[in-house]
């Protein structure tokens, strides 16, 4: 098959220029992704405050007197409840009613006169990694400032050695996964970019159908290839254009930088994008009208945002679930997406969700050039 | 005598339907050759067919010397295919709608060409205006010019006259013949009788089937009628007879 780079040229301006003249459509293109962002971007809470807390103090010393009184001035921690026992405390982060619970030892005082280094047990309800860690510090903070004024006369040693006196301990529960508040906008790139992505290339092929101009490209001398390589390059640049916009808001408006390489996340965007493009070419040559496929890309768009860790986490669903998520690009792409902008992951790190994402994109791109038909028929 | 279009055995099924049936086509090279027939007797079908626009569920034979089922990338880059409803860019103007044309069958010289095609078809004015605010008759002009542009040896037109003014019909069939003297072989689809007097042979295609073909002259002899029109009639009622 011949691939003419002149012809491919020819369908990339007359695309812009339909483009360029469709301003709804080029409106939609930006501001969609900023006025997402904005709905999702501002349920995002930046700066935590009175956070639900319940305390199990075994110790009736001066100190642990002192770390509940510190605890309850502080703006941070709000003490619901005192419990009694491990038990209730479990139950009252189970049930969701605390967030944490913290747990003073038998002989916390005692231990910290003498210099042993006693430790707190923290434990946290981590389906939100983010908000425990702002409140390790400042639990960490509230302790230094309240215990250093007791620590006086004979024990003054204690509040200047350069160990702690005291330490923490933290068990998070429930968040194998280590889900933030924040996955929203590699998630919401996603979204975005699936849902234009397949559904612009789907109505701009259905479109030269239902419009006839379809008849008169297919009687001119030009191969699927070309085609699909003209109809794509446009989506992508927009598709970029989109996560560029998601990417510069998120910065400047929630202070989410991208921790990783931006080179490997616009290499994993393209990778992405190209499944999408081929997704709505394929649908494409299925539909007959541009309700169809506006319908169809609906269909695939649905198991995407459900099944791929989106909006459930992965591991949570059930086995046959997973199954299908594992066939889905989403899949791959927010993980990655989540690895480089949140964790700030490197290639060797996303290799293991690199390479499902290079197959189907592969797998897509291939099937959509063998569904083109050549034909009317 | 060489043809341009040489088929036989041509059919296509929709839905079990049989809208095209077993019809063979010669068009001598450098004629015209009028195709006439009632609304759905299957001319758009078969010039679909004949471009490689449709796939013929049984027939064969040759376009241009080269096999219609195997060569039918190299039939489309020699054609001129003018559909029967008008299929450009309605969002490009009438010169970017020409050039995207040109640059599609690989045409050297793109310039020089646009310019001549515009004069030609006296779209030099209109060149900037987009193609969806053409008038009928404009858009039918863009569209044969778009089809001649680059410069085939077969030409099939569909109902390229339909809804143009009697004066501009003139000016087309004159533009036609042009193209014809010129060596250029022409297959068109028309509903007018007096543009079907100016071509070499005439088809009448019914339901699928040729009922009459050869000249004015021969038709309305072996018809026994006054005229084209009355041939036409007579041909046509002679098919449907049978039926209910
Ligand atoms: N894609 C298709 N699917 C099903 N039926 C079709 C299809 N294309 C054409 N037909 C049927 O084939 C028949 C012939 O259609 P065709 O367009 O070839 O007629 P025509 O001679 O060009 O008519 P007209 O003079 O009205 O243009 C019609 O009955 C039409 O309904
Ligand atoms: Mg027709």
């Amino acid at each position: 098959m011949t691939v003419s780079f002149t012809k491919i040229c020819a369908i990339l301006k007359k695309e812009f220029l339909q483009l360029k003249r469709d301003r709804a459509t080029a409106a939609m293109v930006v501001l969609i992704p900023i006025v997402q962002l904005l709905l999702f971007g501002y349920a995002i809470d930046n700066d935590p405050r009175h956070l639900h807390t319940a305390l199990l103090s075994r110790d009736n010393g001066v100190f642990s007197r002192t770390i509940a009184a510190g605890l309850k001035n502080s703006e941070y921690f709000r003490v619901d409840e005192e419990v009694a026992s491990d038990d209730g405390g479990r139950k009252l982060l189970q049930q969701g009613v605390v967030q944490f619970v913290l747990t003073i030892p038998e002989d916390f005082s005692r231990n910290l006169v003498r210099g042993r280094g006693p430790s707190l047990l923290l434990e946290a309800d981590a389906s939100d990694p983010v908000t425990v860690a702002g409140a390790v510090g400042a639990l960490n903070g509230i302790l230094t400032t309240s215990l250093r004024r007791c620590l006086n006369g004979p024990l003054s040693f204690l509040g200047k050695s350069a160990v702690s006196p005291l330490n923490i301990m933290v068990h998070k529960l429930y968040n194998p996964e280590g889900f933030t508040r924040y996955n929203i906008i590699p998630g919401l790139i996603g979204v975005l970019l699936l849902l234009t992505g397949m559904m612009i290339t789907a109505l701009s092929l259905t479109r030269e159908r239902e419009r006839g101009t379809m008849e008169n490209m297919l009687s001119m001398p030009v191969t699927p290839i070309e085609v699909m390589c003209g109809k794509i390059v446009p989506y992508i640049l927009i598709g970029y254009l989109q996560a560029a916009v998601i990417i510069l808001v998120a910065y400047f408006l929630f202070d989410i930088p991208i921790l990783g390489s931006s080179w490997l996340l616009a290499l994993t965007l393209l990778m992405f994008l190209m499944c999408n493009l081929a997704l709505g070419f394929a649908i494409s040559t299925a539909a007959k009208n541009q309700m169809q496929s506006i319908q169809m890309t609906i269909f695939l768009f649905l198991p995407s945002i459900m099944l791929s860790g989106f909006m459930f986490p992965f591991s949570g669903m059930p086995q046959w679930a997973q199954a299908i998520g594992n066939c889905i690009p989403m899949t791959y792409f927010i993980r990655i997406a989540r690895g480089i902008i949140l964790k700030g992951s490197n290639f060797s790190e996303i290799w293991r969700n690199f390479w499902p994402l290079l197959l189907l994109m592969l797998t897509t791109t291939a099937a959509a050039v063998r569904l083109y038909r050549k034909t009317l028929d | 005598m060489s043809y341009a279009v040489d088929v036989k055995n041509l059919t296509k099924r929709f839905q079990g339907h049989t809208i095209v049936d077993h019809i063979g086509i010669r068009l001598p090279c450098g004629q015209i050759c009028g195709f006439l027939g009632p609304n759905g007797g299957g001319k758009t079908t078969t010039i679909r067919m004949l471009c490689g626009l449709l796939r013929p569920d049984e027939g064969e034979g040759v376009c241009l010397g080269l096999d219609l089922g195997r060569d039918a990338d190299k039939i489309r880059s020699r054609t001129g295919y003018m559909t029967q409803k008008f299929s450009f860019w309605e969002d490009l103007t009438v010169r970017e709608n020409l050039e995207f044309v040109a640059k599609m069958f690989a045409m050297n010289h793109v310039e020089d060409r646009l310019r001549e095609c515009l004069r030609n078809f006296g779209l030099t004015l209109r060149a900037d205006q987009l193609a969806g605010e053409l008038s009928g008759g404009w858009r039918q002009r863009l569209a044969l010019a778009a089809c001649i542009l680059h410069e085939p040896e077969l030409l099939l037109l569909d109902e390229p006259t339909a809804g143009v003014d009697p004066k501009s019909r003139r000016e087309f069939w004159n533009e036609i013949k042009e193209f014809t003297n010129r060596g250029l072989t022409t297959l068109v689809s028309t509903h007018y009788m007096d543009e079907a007097e100016r071509c070499d042979k005439i088809i009448y295609i019914a339901d699928g089937h040729i009922v009459a073909e050869g000249s004015a002259g021969e038709l309305m002899e072996k018809s026994g009628a006054g005229s084209l029109e009355e041939s036409f009639i007579y041909y046509i009622d002679e098919v449907w007879k049978g039926e209910p």
